[in-house]
């Protein structure tokens, strides 16, 4: 019994060091002071302050432009790729092909960054296109990093799946494309819904490698709170977090209620 | 080989090698070149003269000048340290939530589980942010040190090395946890009780038992921190001073502040033979291991 108290304690401090900034952060939101630090009242003056700031919300908009079209991308890549990977065994350069699918994990982000914003100085230097860097390049960018994450999401669910109604469908006579797109795609449904929102959401958190691949008429939402917070506190961002953390929380407690339902389903 | 492997294989291959393999040949390229003032701002490798000769205008300068200058040995060793010391304390602070999660049952469990991942799915920017509000002169840390007595004047925690530290244990802290957790999830715990009824005590099981085979949750959980901890930017750029050294910012201040996109280069690949070779090849190795075992003791 006294191990479970220490364990529970441990656990618990693991868990409020987790959660205390978060809870400070929505606390000074609603803060009335313009000083963050300085407590003066409760107020919703800052989530006004969000609501008509319009930089802030034309970045917003562009990354959930650059987002959406990202995960779409993203999850088709990160499909054929994964796909290949976990179905097609041995083929010549196989390992040249698993090494670039797993790179993005692994290759730091500034690096990242740089090498893409140096191949699209090259091409414009030399093809004239892209004309100009901003939400194309951005978008472009975060399919290659993010599709390697889809890639792995596939791969672990097809090892998961057996292969014999796909062998099945190709034995009875379909050609690839169609056992793929009839056997193969409606089973990983649910790893295809996750890799999207995985694709999404690293989109949404991107600063670094969106930092490097845009141009100064493009400014994604990370971009426009990294210079906000960069020189100091800011409490609209207090607020935006704050609207953030809610959205975060709603879907978790969504997801939680949808997993509870599944336990008690079986 | 499967039927059909080249329809499937091509597009990822050609967006792979167009936007991932060509991008770093280019930056190794162009560490090999010297920075100039033009469009693009550094000079091509090869030059044709006047008289229809080639000169070859490759050389190693970028990379000598990394080596001689002590600012980017002293930038790898901090970035290496400190990403090795965030590990570490990772790996302390995900152990006790990770055991807690894994003895929990039904909806405990879940929500124990969700309550860890939800940080991670917050945006990674406004959580390191959080810290900079937290950790001030005047913020909530020094204001509890004070109250508590501990201290009679608010400590500089802020726009210091503790504070990078910090950033980076907590933004990671999740990597951590989840990989630890599959691993104690998939722990018989009958070997544990064995161990428990044959007289062993509890702590001796721990070290014994659990601890053990919980590594490769440990080792996958720490090349979640460590590697992209090694290259962090943000963190030592909100939370560590103007003199902070990590390597990912010296990286970002050449190419942005100094606009020398040689070095930068030269920085970027010798960054990837520190951190991302030999990470590759212990993952392999970890990967062979893997499907060994796996293939060993499938049923």
């Amino acid at each position: 019994m006294k191990r479970h108290v220490t364990l529970l304690t441990l656990a618990g401090l693991g868990y409020a060091f987790l959660y205390l900034p978060i809870a400070t952060l929505i606390v000074y939101s609603f803060n009335a002071s313009d000083r963050v630090m300085v407590w003066d009242g409760w107020s919703l003056r800052w989530y006004s302050a969000l609501l008509q700031d319009a930089s802030l919300l034309r970045a917003a908009a562009l990354t959930l432009q650059v987002a959406t079209v990202n995960a779409f991308g993203a999850t088709f890549l990160g499909l054929l790729g994964g796909y290949v990977l976990a179905r097609h065994g041995r083929f010549r350069g196989r390992g040249v092909f698993a090494g670039m699918l797993a790179a993005p994990l692994i290759v730091p982000e500034v690096v990242t960054g740089l090498s893409l914003l140096v191949l699209f100085v090259t091409l414009q230097d030399s093809l004239g296109w892209p004309m100009a860097r901003g939400a194309t390049t951005i978008t472009l960018a975060h399919m290659t990093f993010s599709s390697a994450y889809v890639a792995v999401v596939v791969q672990a669910r097809l090892a998961q799946l057996d292969g014999a109604l796909e062998e099945a469908a190709l034995d009875l006579g379909a050609t690839p494309v169609r056992a793929f797109l009839s056997v193969t795609v409606p089973l990983l449904a649910p790893a295809l819904i996750a890799g999207w929102l995985l694709a999404f959401s690293l989109s949404i958190d991107d600063l670094v490698i969106a930092s490097f691949v845009s141009g100064p008429a493009a400014t994604t939402l990370p971009m426009l709170v990294f210079s906000e917070v960069r020189l100091g506190l800011s409490p609209e961002i207090n607020a935006l977090a704050t609207l953030m953390i809610l959205a975060v929380a709603a879907l978790g407690t969504v997801a939680l209620l949808l997993l509870g339902r599944g336990r008690t389903d079986r | 080989m499967m039927r059909g492997t080249r329809i499937f294989l091509l597009p990822p291959l050609l967006w792979f090698g167009v936007f991932l393999l060509a991008p770093l040949l280019f930056v190794l390229r162009i560490s090999f070149a010297t920075a100039r003032e033009a469009q693009p701002p550094y000079s091509p490798l090869l030059e044709a003269d006047s008289d229809g000769g080639i000169t070859f205008l490759a050389h190693l300068d970028n990379y000598r000048f990394i080596l001689s200058d002590s600012l980017y040995a002293d930038a790898y060793l901090s970035s290496l340290a400190t990403a090795l010391f965030a590990t570490l304390w990772c790996l302390l602070i995900a152990w006790p939530i990770a055991l807690a999660i894994a003895r929990a049952r039904g909806r405990a469990q879940a929500a124990l589980l969700i309550l860890v991942i939800l940080p991670f799915w917050t945006s990674f920017l406004l959580r390191v942010y959080a810290w900079k509000v937290l950790l001030q002169g005047n913020g909530v840390v020094n204001a509890i040190l004070l109250q508590l007595g501990i201290i009679d004047t608010p400590l500089a925690l802020l726009y210091s090395p503790f504070a990078v530290q910090i950033g980076i244990v907590y933004a990671y802290l999740p990597f951590m946890v989840l990989p630890l957790y599959a691993a104690l999830a998939r722990q018989d715990p009958a070997l544990a009780e064995a161990a428990l009824d044959l007289g062993c005590p509890p702590w001796r099981v721990f070290l014994t038992v659990t601890l053990p085979l919980a590594a490769p949750g440990m080792v996958a959980g720490s090349l979640l921190v460590f590697v992209p901890a090694v290259g962090e930017f943000v963190i030592p750029e909100l939370l560590g001073g103007a003199n902070s050294l990590m390597i990912g910012r010296v990286l970002w201040t050449e190419f942005f502040g100094n606009r020398d996109w040689p070095v930068a280069a030269a920085l970027a690949i010798t960054m990837l033979l520190i951190v991302v070779v030999p990470v590759a090849l212990l993952q392999s190795r970890a990967g062979n291991m893997q499907s060994g075992n796996s293939a060993g003791t499938s049923r």
